[in-house]
């Protein structure tokens, strides 16, 4: 029973190990074969259409709901002291700090992680990219890569849109609907956010939680099983680890961008 | 004549871990002929046919494609040696985001830098050759099992290989499908001056084509001749597999435990 446990429990590491290592692999790999993704930049612009195009439903409409929340919930608490005026500091902060690249993040590993996911993996398991390594093209440089690029760059895009559209959200319900003055809402929002401290921030956030759940969704499906429950499982292990990794990365940057901030 | 062989394998010893696959094969092909490789399901031809595409390596022995070592090659000369190999997989293995046309004008657009038209000219040309001119336009899942084993033949000749190898493309076709696949492997190997290699365990279509026919079994060579010699060959593994007996060297039965003992029957009379 003990003898089985420690066994059980050496295979495992093993095993973790020698994904990690695979994964280390397949990441240098991806990254030395990036030529193609830029000489024919037709085939990243086509893939930043899948991942970032087409993710922008979603990102717009959950934008302006963040918004609209924290319009009504920041109004609730800042009314209490009096502080109201201070609406349009607190959701643009609020959301290009922190909601508008992990949601974005959380947003984009559920919908174009799982996609970008299942199609490699299905391209494995139809022994596409076989069929691609046997007419001498790469598969990394070719299919792999273009992807990665694609998701790096629509990333920051869509935590961009994603804050746009909850600073408009908060803007709806915080002046529009309670009736917080205007010129109030606009000008304490623009006296109180940074462009380096908070926006450029924001942005080399997005940009890491790009590269996290690009890398992760390209080398689950890439590694799936070629199987339905393989493609099924790296599927649903993108979006958990994507979403992990985005949150606990989120708590590292913060920590380092944010110290000896008030 | 040396000059003669395209493929030759010699000694070649091959397993996945512990589990050996391929125990001393020896297989030589030669220019022009079609050459089928036969045995029955997980005998080992498909990972024979990886080994020739250079996909896995041979743990000892030679393979020789254009005679050149694919042991010895690194990654730059394989992918060199693949531009005078084609191969068929099993469906197809079509890219399913890409129409009928882009399918075969792939590797024109990835190895050559050959205008548009001219492209365009040599795609249709291909996907006449295989009866599919018609369907270009279409897209993959648009095609009947058939149509799609078809456009990926089309797509194997597209930059006029050396070599193609097929991998079971007789599976689960219809009979009119079967005899128009095997005509077109016969056709094109003929007319291209290719040299075929046809990994299948559908004897009587593959027989109908084939210059030379190599039997594995357990990972290794059990026979080789020509068709009419496999025909009339009198040895049992070759008899029963041409003739689909159910039992043989083959067994029906996986082997087991004494039926009477698994049925406890001994025990429940005494």
């Amino acid at each position: 029973m003990l003898k089985q446990a420690i066994e059980n429990l050496g295979n495992h590491t093993i095993q973790g190990v020698w994904r990690i290592g695979f994964a280390s692999r397949f990441f240098l790999s991806m990254l030395l074969h990036s030529g193609t993704a830029f000489r024919r930049f037709g085939l990243t612009i086509r893939e930043m259409y899948f991942t970032g195009v087409l993710s922008l439903i979603i990102i717009l409409v959950s934008g302006l709901f963040v918004g609209m929340v924290l319009g009504l919930q920041g109004y609730e608490t800042l009314q209490r002291y009096g502080s109201e005026s201070a609406l349009g500091t607190l959701v643009a902060l609020s959301l290009v700090r922190e909601l508008g690249p992990v949601l974005a993040g959380l947003l984009f590993a559920s919908r174009a992680g799982s996609a970008i996911t299942a199609e490699i993996g299905l391209m494995k398991a139809t022994e596409q990219l076989s069929a691609m390594e046997m007419m001498a093209v790469d598969p990394i440089a070719r299919v792999v890569a273009p992807r990665f690029w694609a998701g790096v760059i629509s990333m920051p895009l869509l935590a961009a849109l994603f804050s746009a559209m909850g600073v408009l959200g908060g803007y709806l319900v915080g002046v529009k609907l309670i009736g917080v003055d205007e010129g109030t809402f606009w000008s304490q929002m623009q006296g109180a956010v940074d462009f380096e401290q908070d926006i450029l921030n924001g942005v080399i956030k997005s940009v890491v939680f790009g590269i996290a759940v690009t890398t992760i969704a390209l080398f689950e499906g890439y590694d799936a099983p070629p199987t339905a429950e393989g493609v099924s499982g790296a599927t649903t292990r993108t979006v958990v680890t994507s979403s992990l990794v985005v949150l606990a990365l989120d708590f590292i940057l913060t920590a380092f961008m944010f110290r000896g901030l008030n | 004549m040396q000059n003669d062989i395209l493929v030759e394998i010699e000694d070649a010893v091959f397993g996945y871990g512990a589990r050996p696959v391929l125990k001393g094969i020896n297989l030589t092909a030669k220019r022009g002929q079609v050459v089928a490789i036969m045995g029955s399901s997980g005998c080992g031809k498909t990972t024979l046919l990886r080994l020739i595409g250079g996909q896995i390596k041979a743990g000892q022995g030679t393979v020789r494609v254009a005679g050149e070592s694919l042991g010895e090659l690194d990654r730059a000369g394989l992918y060199r040696v693949r531009r005078k190999m084609g191969m068929l997989f099993q469906f197809g293995a079509l890219f399913t985001d890409m129409s009928v046309f882009d399918n075969v004008a792939f590797q024109l657009r990835e190895h050559t830098d050959l205008p548009e038209n001219v492209i365009r000219d040599l795609v249709l040309m291909k996907l006449h050759a295989v009866g599919l001119r018609g369907a270009a336009h279409l897209m993959p899942a648009e095609l009947s099992g058939g149509m799609a084993r078809r456009v990926a033949l089309a797509r194997a000749i597209a930059l006029e290989p050396s070599l193609v190898m097929y991998d079971e493309p007789f599976a689960g076709l219809d009979p009119i499908s079967l005899g128009v696949t095997g005509n077109l492997i016969r056709r094109l190997t003929d007319t291209l001056g290719l040299t075929s290699l046809v990994v299948t365990h559908d004897v009587q279509e593959s027989l109908k084509i084939v210059d030379y026919v190599y039997f594995v079994s357990e990972g290794v060579i059990v026979a080789e001749g020509t068709a009419a010699e496999i025909r009339a060959s009198g040895l049992p593994y070759v008899h029963q597999f041409v003739h689909g007996e159910s039992d043989g060297p083959v067994p029906f039965h996986y082997p087991a435990p004494p039926y009477v003992d698994d049925l406890r029957l001994g025990v429940r009379s005494a």
